[in-house]
């Protein structure tokens, strides 16, 4: 086993139970949002998770740091499965991993001063004196390209792509080395994006950090990402690098998604061929039979209906391209 | 007059009296649409794209919001002359428009169909009975199965592509020759953003009618656009056909808007090109042009004057002081 693994996430899974009747409540089945996935990340990459929304990525998020509790897996950080921690060891490694959500109007508190926004986890953590956080705050605001001078302003002085600039800052106060970003760039304007992204870019050189990439703009993830996984309905089905995942894309699923993105340039949309997915994707309370994808899979066989394909490695180069497809590599058009 | 053109904007100027003051939404907008084009207006937020589309029909929330200038000519009427009965007779009927949320843009407490069949009845003085029938062919026509069935659905039974779908077959229910998208994509996911796009192109083509879209979207509009108004600060900064926007852009903005998008098909960068800054708040803007405190290649001028909006070349709008020097290659657009 190679030991650079920072991440392991092993079998996660994470079932949301429904439950009908006001008195007397009975089980109504579950929401399978996170079925049985599993993923490495290395240290110092940006790992990609991309999928349409209710596929289960930002419940991946959440599972691995225990903001909600994962229903059965492993989440193993170097080398400890956190799922097995107690309270106060879990306490202590949410210094290491922390998280960027993804509105920056909804995940800064409006009644609290950007400097108290940052310095918290400081004080829940109980570093340093009123006097050290202040300073680090400070230097904070200014690695994330704020003036320290406004550090008691409020959020709402702020502009969403500035807002998502105290977001990030106050992932880095406590020095983590893992950061969740879940789609932390998808509510801003393409100018800030750009900001934004080149940020994050310069503080993963700078800090050695390792990013857990969430968002749902295919281009986005490509330009961040080493390696990326594509998510359809609470399972994995493909992983690859960055670069054989848009060249080479052995999943329907990805050549439909990689297909149905509009590329910024008039003349080579005018050549392109399009393959549009049809229908919408199901319900995860009912999920359908054997590969989840069949019912909007346009070259699906008897099998995929009744088989559920797993993910295996595909590639001829040693490097690893998995994909859950029983017809792997197979072109979707027509 | 050209008689092409469907509809013509001449300096249209739309604000909001807030108790923070005047916010400058639309303040000198003029465009054209053709039959049967689709025009992109694309910009970021509060670049006053939606307000140019909800003027067009006076759908702007009063009494804060106001059009206090401008000409809105469609078939030789001016719009914002227009009583609130007789322009009812024009929304929905002969322009209507799609919203970008739709979730919220149809009524929870009514079924499918009795939203469908309202502006049928009103707009063509039919029969309950009639309208019902041409209310099933309207949802067949945008592709929702078993469409009698789902005349008495609600909203909520609806998944967000349904329901935009729905939105689309009450915009088309009566044969309108301008469909007004405001971002009609970006509440849903890539896969059925392409279904919905798809289906309004295809709609368009068959019934002959123009089309608006509303997005900040580049790649929507590279693939379903003719022409293209970028907006910026509540002005058109350019307008053009699509090639020259994608291929020769001769305002700082659209450039630096190229540079920094991410794209699928090009290879990993090392970084990304940002318009560094934000955007102006729309209620004490610059004297000059809305977009030098974040140009690079602001001059003098541009602090002290507003450019217009000047023809550069053949049908190339640009208001920027230094589009020629764009257009000669004297200034590279990488600075």
């Amino acid at each position: 086993m190679d030991n650079n693994n920072l991440l392991e996430v092993k079998n996660l899974k994470k079932y949301f139970y429904l439950r009908s009747g006001f008195f007397f409540q009975k089980s109504a089945g579950s929401v399978k949002a996170v079925d049985d996935i599993s993923f490495k990340i290395k240290e110092g990459e940006t790992f990609g998770l991309v999928g349409e929304s209710g596929c289960g990525k930002s419940t991946t998020a959440r599972a691995i740091l225990r903001l909600i509790e994962p229903t059965d897996g492993q989440v193993i950080y170097e080398g400890e499965d956190i799922l097995s921690f107690p309270r106060k060891k879990m306490f202590d490694i949410r210094k290491k991993i922390q998280i960027i959500f993804q509105d920056p109007y909804a995940s800064l508190s409006p009644r609290m001063t950007i400097g108290d926004i940052i310095s918290e986890p400081m004080e829940i953590h109980n570093i340093g004196d009123k006097k050290y956080r202040e300073k680090r705050v400070k230097k904070l605001l200014e690695i994330v390209g704020l003036n320290p001078e406004h550090i008691n302003r409020y959020p709402h002085e702020f502009s969403g792509g500035q807002r998502q600039r105290i977001g990030v800052a106050r992932a880095l106060v406590l020095n983590p080395k893992l950061i969740l970003c879940d789609e932390p760039v998808s509510a801003l304007d393409v100018s800030v994006q750009a900001q934004i992204l080149n940020l994050m870019t310069d503080l993963q050189k700078e800090f050695n950090l390792t990013y857990l990439f969430i968002a749902h703009d295919l281009s986005v993830v490509k330009h961040v990402s080493n390696n990326i996984a594509v998510m359809y309905l609470g399972k994995i089905v493909e992983v690859a690098s960055s670069e054989a995942l848009y060249e080479n894309p052995l999943h329907p699923y990805t050549m439909g998604l990689l297909s149905a993105v509009p590329i910024p340039d008039p003349e080579l949309e005018k050549k392109r061929k399009r393959i549009i997915l049809t229908g919408d994707v199901p319900s995860p309370i009912d999920p359908p039979s054997g590969c989840r994808f069949h019912p909007r899979c346009p070259i699906a066989k008897e099998i995929c209906s009744k088989q559920e394909p797993e993910l295996k490695n595909y590639s001829e180069d040693g490097k690893k391209h998995l994909s859950a497809c029983f017809f792997a590599g197979k072109s979707i058009v027509k | 007059m050209d008689n092409n053109k469907i509809l013509e904007v001449k300096n249209l100027r739309t604000h909001f009296y807030t108790d923070d003051g005047i916010v400058k939404a639309v303040d000198g907008v003029s465009f054209d649409l053709k039959k049967g084009e689709t025009l992109g207006i694309v910009g970021e937020t509060g670049s006053g794209k939606s307000v140019t589309a909800l003027s067009i029909l006076n759908l702007i929330p009063q009494p804060t919001g106001k059009i206090i200038e401008g000409e809105i000519l469609f078939e030789g009427v001016d719009m914002t002359k227009l009583k609130r009965r007789e322009l009812q007779k024009y929304r929905g009927n002969k322009i209507s428009m799609i919203f970008q949320d739709p979730m919220t843009s149809l009524n929870p407490v009514y079924t499918i169909g009795n939203q469908l069949m309202e502006s049928i009845v009103i707009h063509r003085r039919m029969s309950k009975k009639n309208a019902k029938e041409e209310a099933v062919k309207l949802l067949q026509l945008v592709g929702i199965p078993e469409p009698k069935k789902r005349l008495t659905s609600y909203p909520h039974e609806f998944s967000g592509g349904m329901r935009q779908r729905v939105m689309i077959a009450m915009a088309l229910a009566n044969d309108p020759s301008i469909l007004i998208a405001d971002e009609p994509t970006t509440a849903l996911d890539v896969t059925i953003q392409a279904q919905i796009l798809e289906l309004m192109d295809e709609l368009k083509n068959k019934t002959n009618s123009s089309i608006i879209i509303i997005t900040h979207d580049l790649g929507v509009v590279a693939k379903y656009a003719s022409r293209v108004m970028v907006m910026y600060g509540g002005r058109p900064v350019e307008f053009s056909n699509i090639n020259n926007i994608f291929y020769e852009p001769l305002h700082p903005y659209t450039i630096g808007l190229m540079n920094s998008i991410t794209r699928l098909d090009e290879k990993k960068k090392e970084k990304l090109k940002p318009i560094e800054g934000t955007p102006p708040s729309l209620i004490d803007l610059p004297k000059g042009c809305v977009f030098a405190s974040r140009c690079n290649y602001k001059i003098d001028k541009c602090t002290s004057k507003y450019p217009p909006l000047k023809e550069i070349k053949g049908n190339h709008y640009v208001a920027c002081y230094r589009a020629k020097e764009f257009m000669e290659g004297s200034l590279s657009r990488k600075g």
